[in-house]
């Protein structure tokens, strides 16, 4: 009773704010509600028991992505508007295309026997829990492509870092050193103003 | 519950040194001092020698993963091609250092990153999983993506860097979407387990659809027509040590992989792969002769001399045979000595303290400067295909490994193609040579980038002499799968 309960919370708020992400006027709303959606959706998850599933979606979509979104969104200059006029011309492509996708998702759904009654849980009783069984192999069996992962990642960091940090001439840099070692005596003086002469 | 073995990490002792040397350089760039001194490329090609003699003194018939996994393989065929691969590193880490230093590129990054680039190429080398191949592909290129935007005061550089990220993480796309149809049939990832079911199923059309995207996804990196778009804008935009880094040494495991994931899990349906390499090759041989004709640019031409070179290169794996194998390996090989040589010239054009590269800048050189015209001369005679240099013989048994295997038009589109690529390297000597000469270049003494313009040059012209050597260890890596081959029948 408290499954189908949550079950059917969870499905619907996530349904509400995925068609709010993409409807709303306003964009930065847009990712609020994505982030609303991904948490919704990670109840999902824990619901059926792949609690692994539902910490990786949190931590990596809302904690990285989401907020990446949130950063563009509202650090650059995109004209929503504008980018909104060309629906009517591509309406016809962008029909075609949903369409399509909408016919794989009633495939699959026609195609698929529901069999009621029977748990969803992807963990049988008794057996690890997912998040163990993960971890029992990744640093045991697949050793070697998580450690090739680790390089990778480190390779976009040294990219990240080489691309975007450089000493540019033409910018005025913050120098704390020379900031700390001014005194007072050297930037403020005293004037004594007569009244009526000026400085 | 399987557990970890450090005796299966074993084979991938020359990769981990690599890397490791890699994070070494990375580290020691924050002294001010290493940098300033030049030290940092020279520890790299030394990093790539050591790894070499690792190669060296291992067994070669390894295997290594984790349980029950096998991830990863040393035979001979994958422990020549590193070999090959690792001299190729550090000969175009030894023709940049004087480019670096006068362009001020000399952060350890740009080290770092070939270093990580190189290990990330030996890992798809010797790849026996899908999901070990994808990650290895993944390493280099993004490396790759990186250096290709290094001079970071260039926006051509940054155009460059831009587009080969973009068209890359498209070929990423569709190499990855054939790995989900192929894993998606066959249940398993491990080349092994690939192979024995496209023997039993060689005509499941999902399978074949999934090799299909996947031999797309390599011929990205391969740079073969139709895929090749990038190739002239990246090589053209990407400063010029980067170029010759991209046309030595990774298409050599772009064409390893392909040859290894073709003759191992994918053996059991030659006759469906042999018509798509059939149309890669072919087309690119006719559409690089004839788009570089019109070519000022000498980095554009050697782009184009690269998608060119890279059809004649898998015409050699398109005959199938054992033979043929061995010959597009040894025809790479050539490609990469020549290659060194060209960027090792290529790199010290500079007049008036700024490079250039295009070839009417180039007019009587060899009244200003007659060894290094000498030089370029004999380079592109050979890549031309002019008896007796090695170029020549590349293409002779290219061409005589699609013949014994009945590919008669492909091997005369071959020979057509190359009589018309023929005409923009001898331009280059034309102009050179008899055109009126300009000022001369800036001196530029560095003794690496001269060692390995002369060892380039004296391999072209005095192979004839020795072949055998050379043509036995490419044999030898080629033998591998056909023996294995041969062992499971």
């Amino acid at each position: 009773m408290f499954e189908a309960l949550a079950f059917y919370l969870f499905a619907g708020l996530l349904l509400f704010s995925a068609a709010v992400v993409i409807t709303a006027r306003n964009p930065v709303h847009g990712v609020l509600f994505l982030i609303l959606a991904f948490f919704n959706a990670a109840g999902l998850f824990v619901l059926i028991g792949a609690e692994f599933l539902a910490f990786i979606l949190l931590i990596v979509y809302v904690g990285a992505v989401a907020v990446l979104f949130l950063f563009v969104v509202m650090m650059l200059d995109i004209d929503f508007a504008d980018l909104r006029s060309g629906v009517r011309r591509h309406a016809l492509i962008g029909g075609g295309v949903g369409a399509l996708l909408l016919a794989e998702l009633v495939f699959m759904l026609v195609g698929r026997e529901f069999v009621p009654g029977e748990s969803l849980s992807v963990t049988p009783p008794g057996a690890l829990t997912n998040t163990e069984a993960l971890g029992r192999v990744l640093y045991t069996e697949y050793a070697f492509p998580f450690q090739l992962a680790g390089l990778i990642l480190l390779v976009a960091m040294v990219g990240a870092i080489t691309l975007t940090l450089r000493r540019r001439d033409d910018v005025r840099r913050q120098d704390i050193a020379a900031q700390h070692a001014r005194r007072r005596e050297d930037v403020v003086e005293i004037q004594k103003v007569t009244p009526g002469t000026g400085v | 519950m399987n557990g970890f073995e450090w005796a299966q990490m074993y084979p991938m002792i020359p990769e981990a040194f690599l890397a490791l040397s890699a994070m070494v350089l990375l580290v020691s760039g924050t002294f001010p001092a290493v940098v300033r001194s030049g030290l940092i490329p020279v520890l790299g090609i030394l990093a790539a020698f050591t790894s070499c003699i690792f190669i060296l003194g291992m067994d070669w018939g390894l295997a290594g993963g984790g349980g029950e996994t096998t991830f990863f393989v040393l035979d001979s065929f994958a422990a020549i091609v590193k070999l090959m691969l690792l001299v190729g590193v550090m000969a175009s880490l030894a023709i940049s250092t004087g480019y670096l230093r006068l362009e001020n590129l000399r952060e350890p990054e740009y080290t770092a990153l070939i270093l990580l680039a190189a290990a990330g190429m030996m890992i798809m080398v010797s790849a026996s999983n899908l999901l070990i191949l994808y990650m290895g592909i993944e390493l280099q290129a993004l490396s790759l993506y990186i250096l290709a935007a290094f001079y970071r005061d260039s926006p051509r550089s940054a155009e460059a860097g831009i587009k080969y990220f973009v068209l890359g993480a498209l070929s990423s796309g569709l190499l990855l979407y054939g790995c989900s149809l192929i894993y998606g049939v066959s249940g398993t990832l491990d080349f092994a387990g690939i192979g024995t079911y496209t023997d039993q199923n060689p005509g499941d059309l999902l399978l074949l659809t999934g090799l299909v995207f996947l031999i797309a996804g390599l011929a990205f990196k391969i740079s073969v027509v139709p895929f090749h778009m990038w190739t002239p804008d990246v090589y053209d935009g990407a400063p010029t040590p980067v170029t010759a880094y991209f046309s030595i040494v990774p298409k050599l495991a772009a064409i390893a992989l392909l040859a290894r994931v073709l003759f191992d899990p994918f053996a059991a349906v030659e006759d469906q792969w042999r018509p798509i390499l059939w149309f890669l090759s072919a087309s690119s041989m006719i559409l690089a002769s004839f788009a570089a004709l019109r070519q000022d640019n000498l980095k554009r031409l050697l782009a184009y001399s690269s998608i060119g070179n890279m059809g004649y290169a898998l015409l050699g794996i398109t005959a199938g045979s054992v033979t043929g194998l061995g010959t597009a390996l040894f025809y790479v090989l050539i490609y990469m000595v020549m290659t060194a040589g060209t960027f090792g010239c290529v790199l010290a054009l500079r007049r008036d303290e700024r490079e250039i590269t295009d070839i009417p800048d180039l007019a009587g050189l060899s009244r200003t400067n007659p060894y290094m015209a000498w030089a370029l001369a004999l380079l592109m005679f050979s890549l031309a295909g002019i008896p007796p240099l090695a170029g020549f013989f590349g293409k002779l048994l290219v061409f005589q490994a699609a013949i014994a295997e009945g590919m008669i038009v492909l091997a005369v589109i071959g020979v057509l193609t190359s009589v018309v690529a023929a005409y923009y390297y001898l331009r280059v000597i034309k102009v050179m040579f008899f055109d009126a000469p300009k000022d001369p270049l800036d001196p530029s003494p560095e003794f690496a980038r001269r060692a390995v313009v002369l060892v380039s040059v004296l391999f072209v012209l005095f192979f004839l002499i020795k072949p055998a050597p050379v043509l036995e260890m490419t044999d030898m890596a080629s033998d591998t799968f056909f023996y294995e081959a041969a062992n499971d029948g």
